[in-house]
């Protein structure tokens, strides 16, 4: 029962990070990266840990929605009821595309063509010279929410990441506990037994694929405001390894393992990189022992200690 | 003579040269154990994935309850009342024994595209699942891992497993491989009880167990079934013993 409160307090922890003396526009800066590819995180965590496919292509998803984001700005519309619409439907459009295709295959086929479809959007979104091409685009602005430049108020927008975050997490909890998650949950352990109660996996395992998209389209809309840029870099099949890195680092059996592994990467990795120029030389290995050590993930450590 | 549940009519599947099914035809009536024996490569497995749907067949019909269902897929035959358990076990390891059950319980009743409310809190899908569990006598274990259950255990609920989807038939694929002397008299005891009420079409190896249970016993040799009949007709014909059961069987 204890468990179910570690992804609470680890919430909490970011909701008071503001008031316990990292409310600088630094620190807010970091943490909102750190919340938004958290949210990326979970909504792969529920692919890969629950329905059991392992995308490569995710970040195309977060991508399309900060070009969703882009794209309106440049054609003047920045108002949040129709830009974060717009996000999260480009995103799922492009997730349930694409996943019609990718799940007729499954195991290292699935990786295979989600990476190809993700390169796919990576080279489209390089060759939008309108939209800055492989430089990328600068935002006019933030989104407004109501006429008014809400989202410009760093605080405001560390807790609306927080909220956006808490949400995606109990979104994906819901839809795993679900009939329609336990189906899902089923196909990934043993897909013949489903079809052998009557069910066809398919159908279940595109809707999963298209949700998780539309919440990573969400991140997206997030993640080009904090840095009022997109770019192709953001759809990168290493930015895709990356949030699966980040799913595996937390455990990619628990759903909030995923926030975890977010933080502590984002967090790692900027401290090393302050701490020596070749700090990636530290950070591969360090991510290669969690693998080999840490079973479950930090959400496996951390669950054990307190279970 | 009662309409038959299930009818194969010429089935027939070509692996290259070779024909593995070749022109079978048999069916299983209603409320009977119609056994399918067969010595090691005589296609009793590829026979089975015809009736079940994986396999497709080069010609040939297959009649599930006065509908031709040669061409559904396996989802839809299992809908259709056709339940089957595997030569390997199947379930799903990480689940409860009564989630597995409760997962063909929702495949039945009601849409399985329901988002919000947590499924482990159905009461209705729960109590059926615990039916089934009943059955087979696995009440008691509902609340365990799948995974740690003994084998002839699991063999036991994956029988509930097709049970709760509320089949007219059962297709069994050896159920009784690989289970212990035990085992085998608690099962064989179990599918007694279960043949009052299902139409059971049987492939087993263990020929006393087909003996007990069967009404009816085809034999199945190269592809062809050479016999077809009560169990003193097949332990008496010549040719049966000749392919199958050797001069000492009997």
């Amino acid at each position: 029962m204890r468990e179910a409160w570690l992804p609470l307090a680890v919430l909490a922890a970011l909701g008071v990070a503001p008031l316990l003396g990292f409310g600088g526009s630094y620190e807010l800066t970091l943490l909102a990266r750190a919340m938004i590819l958290g949210m990326a995180a979970v909504s792969l965590a529920f692919l890969v840990g629950g329905a059991g496919l392992v995308s490569l292509g995710h970040a195309a998803a977060v991508g399309v929605g900060a070009y969703a984001v882009a794209i309106l700005d440049a054609h003047g519309v920045t108002d949040a009821a129709r830009v974060v619409p717009a996000a999260i439907g480009a995103a799922a459009v492009f997730s349930m595309l694409t996943g019609a295709i990718a799940i007729r295959t499954s195991g290292v086929h699935f990786i295979m063509i989600t990476l190809a479809f993700g390169q796919m959007a990576f080279f489209t979104a390089s060759s939008l010279a309108a939209y800055g091409g492989d430089d990328g685009y600068t935002l006019y602005s933030r989104t407004e929410v109501a006429g008014t430049r809400l989202l410009e108020n760093r605080l405001v927008f560390h807790y609306l990441c927080l909220g956006l975050l808490a949400l995606t997490w109990a979104a994906c909890a819901m839809l795993l506990a679900s009939r329609f998650g336990r189906v899902l949950r089923a196909a990934r352990e043993n897909a013949q037994r489903v079809e052998a109660v009557g069910l066809a996996p398919y159908p279940f395992r595109l809707v999963g694929y298209t949700l998780a998209g539309a919440m990573g389209g969400l991140a997206g809309f997030l993640l080009a405001n904090a840095t009022e840029f997109v770019s192709p870099a953001t759809l990168s099949w290493q930015r895709s390894g990356e949030l699966l890195f980040m799913v595996i680092l937390g455990g990619a059996g628990r759903l909030w393992g995923a926030i975890l592994g977010a933080l502590v990467f984002v967090l790692l990795e900027t401290w090393l990189a302050q701490q020596m120029q070749h700090w990636k030389l530290v950070f591969g290995p360090l991510l290669v022992l969690a693998v080999i050590f840490l079973r479950g993930g930090l959400a496996g450590v951390v669950a054990r200690r307190h279970g | 003579m009662a309409d038959p549940l299930l009818r194969l009519d010429g089935l027939r599947k070509h692996f290259g040269g070779l024909a593995v099914t070749d022109g079978v035809s048999l069916d299983v009536l209603p409320g009977e154990i119609h056994a399918v024996i067969g010595p090691n490569g005589a296609g009793k497995t590829t026979l089975i994935h015809e009736i079940t749907g994986i396999v497709a067949p080069d010609e040939g019909r297959i009649v599930f309850a006065g509908a031709d269902i040669t061409r559904l897929s396996l989802p839809r035959r299992v809908r259709a009342g056709l339940a089957r358990t595997f030569q390997i076990t199947s379930i799903v390891a990480g689940f409860t024994v009564l989630e597995n059950v409760a997962l063909a319980v929702q495949a039945r009743s009601g849409s399985s595209f329901r988002f919000i409310w947590p499924a482990s809190r159905e009461r209705a899908l729960n109590a059926a699942a615990m039916q089934a569990l009943d059955e087979v006598g696995l009440a008691d274990r509902a609340g365990q891992p799948a995974g740690v259950l003994s084998h002839g255990e699991k063999r036991a609920l994956e029988l509930a497993i097709a049970l709760a989807t509320r089949p007219r038939l059962l297709l069994l694929d050896e159920p009784l491989a690989g289970a212990g002397p035990e085992e085998t008299e608690r099962l064989v005891a179990l599918l007694t009880r279960l043949k009052a009420t299902y139409a059971i079409l049987l492939v087993e190896h263990d020929m006393q167990a087909v003996f007990a249970l069967a009404d009816r016993i085809s034999v199945l040799v190269y592809g062809r079934v050479i016999a077809t009949g009560d169990v003193p007709s097949i332990r008496a014909n010549a040719e049966v013993r000749a392919a199958y059961l050797g001069e000492d069987a009997a």
